[in-house]
């Protein structure tokens, strides 16, 4: 993994052929809960991809320091200091989206896509190409939020990214839970046939 | 009345699965058979018990008076994942049938979002059906120690609930013909949304 080629395969790989979304179906519950609206996902996948490049990195240089046994606790410990972090800056600079999603914030810890990642790839790569995988990873996971927050509030609330250009009060259960379930289930199925077909 | 008021909104109103979206990935991992998901509810419900009463505690104890709330998350998750080892020992000590039941659930709870979650509410959200009245008069609608309990209890029944049904249906759709894009994931998800529909009709309820 030397070549500046392969450099940039790690990020795209992320995003298309290990998307955590819609391929690993990883990380379903900040997917389903957060995704109301598009400018949510958005900021749920931001906040995501923070944390899942800086524990990439931290966790890819101290790997070689944590004896086998107890790696999972330590892991853990080091996503939920970067967690933290984030809830920090995000209750000083967008508050207002801190109190939207709630709950999905301190989730991050149990995020199964960053502790996947953690020991799928960074425990046995070096530090440049773990933040390399984490880019990718979480671009991948914000793209798809934000793809499936699009889906969801264009459907139930006839606007994109908060701008309301169909009057009216579109399908309100896209909005809520049974929507979340059907959009995320139809756009599966739509990325396997475009995948397939370009594969 | 109040319990009652809980066991109907922590089971059919607010469901974890449906309507809050904690504890998917299990919920779409380990619903393939209906067995294993007995089997992991019952996991879910002894380790949420037990993590709601030692966070509640732990809240209240030590991260108030110390003015260190802010730690949060990092000791609840360190709470549950030494909780989770420490019932995954015992059980193997008292009781092997058990543990040959629940055993291969109990790692996978750690990082069940479901337990971390609940444990957050009970702690940070307010109740509006929960009206405790203090020695100073003062009316809170935060939980008390037995109703997060009970609480924790009723979410991973409702969790429990929406598992096993989902399970069932699964069953049946194994033996369907999905057209080959739906196969898998996607189908239970859409069956997942129908489901949800269905337990939109409970919302207003409490």
């Amino acid at each position: 993994m030397s070549s500046n080629r392969s450099k940039w395969s790690l990020v795209l790989d992320g995003i298309i052929k290990n998307n955590p979304t819609f391929v690993l179906v990883l990380g379903m519950c900040p997917t389903l809960g957060t995704t109301s609206s598009a400018l949510n996902g958005l900021g749920m996948g931001v906040a995501t991809l923070f944390v899942l490049v800086l524990s990439n990195i931290c966790i890819s240089a101290v790997a070689r320091f944590i004896p086998d046994k107890v790696r999972i606790p330590s892991y853990i410990v080091i996503i939920a200091t970067f967690v933290t972090l984030v809830e920090f800056l995000m209750k000083a600079y967008v508050p207002a989206l801190y109190e939207t999603l709630g709950l999905f914030i301190p989730l991050i810890v149990v995020n199964c896509i960053v502790l996947g990642r953690a020991e799928a790839f960074a425990n046995k790569n070096s530090v440049a190409d773990s933040a390399l995988d984490g880019l990718g990873i979480g671009l991948g996971f914000t793209i798809a939020l934000t793809v499936l927050g699009l889906c969801r509030e264009l459907l139930g609330n006839g606007s994109l990214f908060g701008w309301k250009f169909i009057p009216g009060d579109g399908m309100l259960a896209f909005v809520l839970a049974p929507g979340a379930f059907l959009v995320l289930g139809y756009l599966m199925v739509l990325f396997r046939k475009l995948t397939r077909k370009t594969a | 009345m109040v319990y009652f008021l809980i066991l109907i909104s922590a089971v059919f109103v607010n469901n974890v699965v449906l309507a809050q979206f904690l504890g998917i990935c299990p919920f779409l991992g380990v619903s393939k058979r209906v067995s294993t998901a007995v089997g992991m509810s019952a996991a879910v419900m002894f380790v949420m018990a037990l993590a709601t009463l030692v966070t509640y505690l732990l809240q209240q104890y030590v991260l108030v008076p110390l003015h260190i709330e802010f730690m949060q998350t990092i000791s609840f998750i360190l709470v549950i994942a030494a909780l989770v080892q420490m019932v995954e020992i015992v059980i193997k000590k008292i009781s092997p049938p058990l543990y040959q039941a629940l055993g291969i659930f109990l790692p996978l709870i750690t990082t069940n979002c479901v337990v971390l979650g609940v444990a957050i509410q009970v702690v940070s959200n307010e109740f509006g059906f929960v009206n405790n009245v203090d020695a100073l008069g003062n009316v809170s609608h935060m939980m008390n120690l037995g109703q997060s309990v009970v609480f924790a209890v009723c979410s991973a029944l409702g969790y429990g609930i929406a598992l096993i049904l989902f399970s069932g249906m699964r069953e049946q759709l194994e033996m369907n013909n999905v057209p080959k894009s739906f196969q898998g994931v996607p189908i239970a998800l859409i069956t997942a949304g129908i489901m949800a529909m269905a337990f939109m009709g409970f919302s207003g309820l409490v």
